[in-house]
């Protein structure tokens, strides 16, 4: 069909519909309907195993301008992408860059979401649906890519209202299994150290700092046993971020409580959050969660305050940490929920932010630094 | 970490006179940092002769010096008030420089003064070419490849190294003044050679060319405990080669991926924690375009142009977070202030795109080269948001207020040019080459060869295609058809006016907008948050776009509401004084009951488009549209389109039609007094002198009028600023083309010429009429004989040469107009006096330019009079312009005419100065001498040279001799080019020849003498009553005055002014300047009207 005929609505389970063009994939896709206000990485952000589950929202309203790059790789991983193929369920924008304009690029965005079977919409107040999320909280909703041309396409109402409330919540689903590795798979790059990576639904990016700062990762799968983990012998364990509701990981957060009296742990993201349960403190979802690259997380031991990359819809509660040997470490400002823990006694730490994620070193590659020196003391 | 408690009083340094590269952002940004002061119980003392601005009210600053910004000065004001702390970065370069001064003096030890944040050794590793390189080196960031020389010899060793082309960039100096590209040998030799002179160290940098490479700008902010982020970061639509501030400039960036972004984020800030900032400052990088490889450009240690223009697109306050940076605080203890919850730690989310482009009057000017480049020229800037590309930049280049409905559809747009011609335009860019774009993809140049020719990323271009491919698609519509309101909703989302959509449909505004009304498409208004909705914003920043469907905000409350209009886009005219009317009337509304006072202005430069000041901001287009469509959202009492100069005057009357309530003076009597014609029967009615005049009804008409009144003539448009294409014709010939000119400057109406009459003075009222009461606040005199724009006469409050009849026979006038008029609100009127009899020559009915400096100097808020009366209230003071304050005070204009090469310095009926400063004396010469130094002028020390030129006859020469003589008697020396020194020798002057330019070889010459600055001061009076194009570029007179700017020698060219500055230059030997505080004239007023 020709782009012009394709159409698109996006439908929420508040019986709010917003209206707009169609790209990507022709079909429909549910899921929960969440907004990020990252005004650049895409490519990134689309490809987060965190993101499994969602339809995402753009708030910055020109998306595509610079295209999708080829997979070009360093140290064996693809720059620009955070997995194999895009994770989230349907893009929202505002308006749709066709005509992207840049040295890496190979196709569009448009392409690419065709390319991978998933649906877009562009052209409505992305605005307004952010502020629906922000004030309601992230929604369930559909998202439908049709011939405007074909009559028998038109979406119904009535059906649709009708399909939300029929919607699984993807949140109570395995979403980690979707994505965690299924056989572990070794990066060695011949370091001195060696770390096991339990693989929540790992970026790219993870894998690439270890490596750059000499680290062998072995990327095991999110339920591996203890003792096969350590049969790798690893200097330290990294839990990876991931998607969903970490109270479902069960036999990582045993893993975890275990490992961490043995060895060096770092975890990041969803991986925090599993360790903060691990040890015995709560976790809860957070209304419209953290999704951009500029929340701050304030150190308590000192001053400092850094701008960190975050996605996320869950977070460790605060007041639950008391009870156990972990501690609060940074907290966000903002809303004041935790942002890192650490052990009061172990080199076990967890951040909620990514602290991996750019060409050169970021402010918050400390975290990953710090992880290799309290190996390297081991 | 709290604030350092042993701050107690700061002096804060300005940025004095609005030139080409200083402008009002620094009005913003000083203006902020006093806020952020007085918030924390800090006694503030600001040195900044820009009377004109709003941080030199006594409301907001605690002490006020109108004094020059300069390091004498400052230590006398540091010696007589003590203050703890300096902060250097609010006041541009003019602040930092007078600053290292200051330190490398040892005054600011001497008197224990603290530099607050950034330290002078990282100010002067930010400044110093060199220094900057190797402290980028060791932060590991990649400058250019560079050395500086401070010889030609060194400079020309270098570039062989590195290679043609290369960039000599100067250092020390405002917006890249005197750098430029050289593609040879002989082309480095003459921007060395000048830029060595220029430089305040005497040196050049030589640097490799990074031709197209993209331009990338970040702002940074960083406190004591080493916090670092970065506020915002731009993209030049211009590539490297065009100098930022004359870049457009897109926010946030829109061709960078995600590790280009975060790549330079870090680099940046690693070099600003290295440099050790603290506060604020702008980096400036060359990103490759095939690559992610990147270099650094420089880093502005201090607020600037692109800080306020950072402001302004987030919404983040920098200039008010870095002050308190300065005294202590940590980014983690401040709050944001839009949303009022969340940490200012943070780097601000967009959900818009914003768009600046710059403003240039380089057509004002006399030979002025119209090419853009290294060295900045323009004079404004603009700034719009959209939710898209192309609907931001449609607004921009209506705000330019160049006459454009937007990129496409105006009338030049089929004006026929040569593709070598457009080729050329792309490749060296002139101030016209965004329009040139559309013309050449008119032509059919395929986005790739606009590309190679000049850089811009073609996904600009292709923005600009869709527009285009619009235009075609409204020209061909059909409005019956069922798919036409889809097409004008797209049409309105990428931009596109009412008014271009008639030219379209061949149809007219009113039509296009009621169809539109008709099918639903109406804006929306969007809230700026800096979290991009993340968190409700508590503030209303606003813009409005076709890129939603929902308000952001609640309108639906009956409060009492006023729109006020700014004053769009700064130009030669129109600048800060009209800013600082504008946010005192928003202040009086406030004061006087008014619930909401609504600013609608789009200068990202200035403290009118703070949200701070008003209760709602519209950041929108001052066109009649945009305008109805706040008045629709809001339903205010009424407008008021009297305090924003002339952009808003010119709109009262279509705004009147168009159903709006205009507040204070009708739109009806506005038109009256701007409408040439019926002004001037109004005066003949009245029985008040003016010059003979006669409308143009045709050329031949017109030409035998002129034979009637006799030549001179003045040819004056309707409805113009600044005396655009006002011109005065000496013949026949000159007066066709004049008229020719100024018709198609006042398209829509009259024009007329009047007598010029020579040898009389001009004066001035500004004022302010209630229906009964007629205030005058004060009458000026100009120091130089009519003839001289306004905007560039030195003017003094009160009159020095006037006899009191005079006075009350302008005091009586200026009565009898005003209440014909039926004004309601302020005026503004222009007097000729000769031999003592007056003559009406302009009546404006609304703020002036003066305004600022009558208030001030009088110690009467003449604003907040006019407020009152606008809202139906009375005049509630008395005063008569013969009420004598007990001192003087002087306005004179500053020039930026070093920044625009070519550029004649000669002053005529065109205003030319770029803004204005005003001292405040005891008596007229310590006010004046002190006001020419702030603006830049050197006074010639006390044995100094002086060179005198007089073109024309014997007569005319004879008229320099007392002057002359004034100088001898001084001890100057004296040099003259060879028919004036004999002319001066007759008469007993002791003058040695000077050989002018272009006998280069014969020596001496006075190229040389300029050059090896043996001469501080020119007088050089051009003949203005002759045939002769006196600024033909060949004449000597030309070539002298351009050559002592290029080397920085004040130039006189009338000789009132120079009678006037022999004054000072007598009495400055027997007298100390005063240094007292505006605060401390304002008490000695016998009345408080303030």
């Amino acid at each position: 069909m020709s782009d012009k005929n394709k159409k698109a609505i996006l439908f929420l389970k508040d019986g709010t519909s917003f209206i707009g063009k169609g790209f990507g994939a022709t079909g429909k896709t549910s899921g929960e309907v969440v907004f990020s206000t990252s005004m650049v990485g895409y490519t990134e952000t689309l490809t987060d195993p965190s993101s499994k589950g969602q339809i995402l929202t753009l708030t910055y309203p020109l998306v595509g301008n610079y295209g999708v790059p080829q997979k070009e790789l360093e140290l064996g991983l693809p720059l620009y992408f955070e997995s194999d193929n895009i994770q989230v369920q349907g893009l929202v924008i505002h308006e749709l860059c066709l005509e992207p304009s840049h040295w890496a690029s190979n196709r569009t965005l448009d392409k690419w979401l065709s390319d991978e079977g998933i649906p877009g919409i562009y052209g409505i107040d992305t605005r307004r649906l952010t502020k629906k999320l922000r004030t309601c909280g992230s929604m369930l909703g559909i998202l439908q890519v049709f011939d405007s041309a074909k009559k028998e396409e038109e979406p119904d109402f009535e059906n649709l209202l009708q399909n939300c409330s029929n919607i699984i919540d993807p949140n109570l689903t395995d979403l980690v299994k979707e994505v965690s590795i299924k056989q572990p798979c070794t990066y060695n790059v011949d370091g001195k150290l060696t770390v096991v990576l339990i693989d929540c639904g790992t970026t790219f990016s993870i894998i690439r700092s270890l490596l750059k700062r000499g680290i062998n990762v072995v990327r095991v799968p999110y339920d591996m046993p203890v003792d096969e983990i350590l049969s790798y012998n690893p200097d330290g364990i990294l839990v990876s971020s991931g998607p969903g509701d970490p109270k479902r990981n069960t036999k990582t957060i045993a893993v975890v409580r275990e490992l961490a009296e043995k060895t060096p742990l770092m975890a990041i993201c969803l991986g925090a959050q599993i360790l903060a349960l691990a040890f015995g403190a709560d976790t809860f979802k957070l209304k419209f969660g953290h999704r951009s690259q500029n929340q701050p997380a304030l150190d308590l031991s000192s001053s400092r305050c850094y701008i960190t990359n975050q996605n996320h819809s869950y977070t460790i509660d605060i007041d639950t940490l008391k009870q156990t040997s972990l501690e609060p470490w940074y907290v966000n400002p903002n809303d004041k929920t935790v942002e890192g823990i650490k052990h009061k006694t172990k080199p076990v730490f967890g951040v909620q932010w990514h602290p991996e994620d750019a060409p050169d070193s970021r402010d918050t590659d400390i975290m990953l630094d710090k992880f290799k020196k309290t190996m390297e003391v081991k | 970490m709290p604030k350092f408690d042993w701050i107690h009083k700061v002096l804060v340094l300005g940025s004095g006179a609005i030139k080409i590269g200083e402008a009002a952002e620094f009005d913003y940004s000083g203006s902020q940092c006093l806020k952020a002061l007085h918030e924390e119980g800090i006694e503030t003392v600001l040195i900044n002769p820009n009377i004109a601005t709003i941080q030199t009210d006594t409301r907001l600053s605690g002490k006020v010096y109108l004094l020059p910004v300069t390091p004498d000065f400052v230590e006398k004001v540091i010696a007589k008030e003590r203050p703890d702390g300096i902060l250097l970065g609010f006041g541009g370069q003019t602040a930092l420089n007078c600053g290292i001064e200051l330190a490398k003096t040892g005054i600011l030890d001497k008197y224990n003064v603290k530099v607050l944040g950034t330290s002078i050794a990282a100010i002067e590793d930010t400044g110093d070419r060199e220094r900057f390189r190797q402290s980028m080196l060791e932060a590991d960031v990649s400058p250019l490849k560079s050395r500086s020389a401070t010889s030609l010899e060194a400079a020309t060793q270098i570039a062989d190294e590195i290679g043609y082309p290369v960039i000599v960039r100067v250092a020390y100096t405002l917006g890249g003044k005197g750098s430029g590209v050289a593609h040879n040998v002989e082309e480095l030799g003459e921007i060395v050679t000048r830029g060595i002179a220029q430089s305040r160290i005497g040196q050049v940098l030589v640097e490799e060319y990074v031709g197209h490479w993209k331009e990338i700008e970040y702002e940074v902010m960083r406190d004591y405990a080493d916090n670092c982020l970065t506020i915002c970061n731009m993209e030049n639509f211009d590539p490297m080669g065009v100098h930022t501030g004359d870049s457009i400039v897109v926010a946030p960036s829109q061709t960078m991926t995600n590790r280009e972004c975060h790549k330079i984020r870090q680099l940046s800030i690693n070099a600003i924690r290295h440099l050790n900032i603290v506060g604020e400052c702008n980096i400036q990088w060359a990103l490759n375009t095939q690559s992610e490889e990147c270099r650094v450009i420089e880093v502005n240690s201090r607020m600037s142009r692109s800080s306020a223009l950072a402001s302004k697109v987030t919404g983040y306050p920098l200039a008010y977070i870095a002050t308190k940076l300065t005294l202590g605080y940590l980014l983690s203890e401040l709050t944001n202030k839009v949303t009022e919850v969340t940490t200012a730690c943070f780097e601000p989310a967009l959900d818009y795109v914003t768009i600046k482009v710059p403003r240039w009057d380089l057509q004002k000017f006399q030979n002025a080269d119209r090419h853009v480049g290294p060295q900045m020229r323009s004079v404004g800037e603009v700034m719009a948001i959209g939710r898209c590309f192309e609907e931001a930049l449609q607004k921009a280049t209506r705000m330019l207020d160049i006459g454009k409905i937007g990129l496409v559809c105006n009338p030049e747009d089929s004006e026929l040019e040569s593709e070598q011609h457009i080729r050329d335009e792309l490749a060296n860019p002139t101030d016209e080459r965004l329009f040139k774009i559309s013309k050449a993809l008119r032509m059919g140049l395929s986005i790739s060869e606009i590309y190679r020719l000049s850089g811009i990323d073609p996904f600009f271009l292709s923005k600009i295609k869709n527009i285009l491919n619009m235009e075609d698609k409204l020209r061909k519509l059909d409005i019956n058809d069922c798919e036409a309101a889809k097409i004008i909703r797209e049409a309105k989302r990428i931009g596109f006016s009412d008014m271009q959509i008639a030219v379209c449909q061949c149809t007219d505004e009113v039509t296009v907008r009621n169809f539109r009304k008709n099918a639903k498409i109406i804006p929306s208004v969007k809230q700026i948050d800096t979290l991009a909705a993340e968190y409700p914003a508590k503030i209303n920043y606003l813009y409005m776009t076709y890129g939603g469907d929902e308000d952001d905000i609640d309108l639906s409350n009956n409060n009492s509401k006023v729109l006020v209009l700014g004053a769009g886009v700064f130009r030669i005219g129109s600048s800060v004084e009209f800013d600082w009317c504008a946010v005192n009337t928003i202040w009086a509304l406030k004061r006087n009951g008014v619930k909401e006072a609504i600013m609608i202005n789009y200068n990202p430069e200035t403290v009118s488009t703070d949200y701070d000041v008003s209760d709602k901001l519209y950041f929108e287009e001052l066109t009649t549209e945009r305008i109805m469509d706040i008045y629709d959202k809001e339903n205010p009492l009424g407008i008021i389109t009297s305090v924003g100069g002339q952009i808003p005057n010119n709109l009262s009357m279509k705004l009147t039609e168009s159903g709006a309530n205009i507040i204070g003076t009708s739109a009806q009597n506005v038109d009256l007094a701007e409408d040439r014609n019926k002004f001037s029967s109004l005066l003949d009615k009245l029985g008040i002198s003016q010059p003979l005049w006669s409308k143009l009804v045709s050329i031949d008409d017109t030409k035998l009028s002129a034979e009637k009144i006799g030549y001179p003539v003045i040819v004056r448009p309707s409805y113009v600023l600044s005396g655009s294409a006002m011109r005065v014709a000496y013949d026949e010939v000159s007066l066709e083309n004049f008229l020719n000119l100024a018709a198609k400057v006042s398209r829509d109406h009259p024009v007329v010429i009047s007598k010029f009459i020579t040898g009389a003075k001009e004066v001035e009222v500004d004022g302010v009429c209630d229906g009964d009461n007629v205030l005058i606040g004060a009458i000026m005199e100009h120091v130089e004989n009519a003839g001289v724009h306004s905007g560039d006469a030195t003017m003094t409050i009160p009159p020095q040469a006037l006899k009191i009849e005079v006075q009350k026979d302008i005091e009586d006038c200026t009565k009898r107009i005003v209440k014909a008029l039926n004004i309601r609100g302020p005026y503004n009127i222009q007097y000729l006096v000769k031999d003592d009899v007056v003559n009406v020559i302009e009546c404006n009915l609304r703020a002036s330019r003066s305004m600022p400096f009558v208030s001030k100097t009088r110690g009467i808020n003449l604003i907040e009079q006019a407020t009152l009366v606008m809202l139906g209230k009375k005049i509630n003071v008395q005063l008569s312009p013969m009420d004598t304050v007990p001192h003087v005070g002087v306005k004179v204009p500053q020039f930026s005419f070093m920044r625009l090469s070519g550029a004649d310095p000669v002053l005529g009926v065109e205003m030319l100065s770029t803004g204005e400063v005003a001292c405040i004396g005891e008596t007229f010469s310590d006010a004046f001498s002190k006001a020419l130094q702030a603006a830049e002028v050197h006074i010639p020390p006390k044995d100094g040279a002086i060179l005198i030129s007089v073109g024309g006859g014997q007569e005319n020469k004879k008229r320099v001799i007392p002057i002359a003589k004034a100088f001898q008697e001084m001890n100057f020396r004296i040099f003259a080019t060879a028919n004036t020194a004999n002319v001066l020798t007759a008469s007993g002057v002791n003058a040695t020849i000077l050989y002018k330019v272009k006998d280069a070889q014969v020596n001496p010459n006075i190229l040389d003498y300029l050059q090896e600055r043996k001469i501080d001061l020119v007088i050089n009076v051009p003949v203005t009553n002759s045939k002769t194009n006196y600024s033909d570029t060949l004449t000597d007179g030309y070539i002298i005055r351009r050559q002592a700017v290029e080397f920085n020698v004040p130039v006189i060219t009338n000789l009132q002014l120079a009678a006037a500055l022999v004054d000072v230059l007598k009495k400055n030997s027997q007298n100390e300047q005063t240094i007292c505080s505006l605060n401390e004239y304002m008490d000695k007023i016998p009345w408080k009207y303030w």
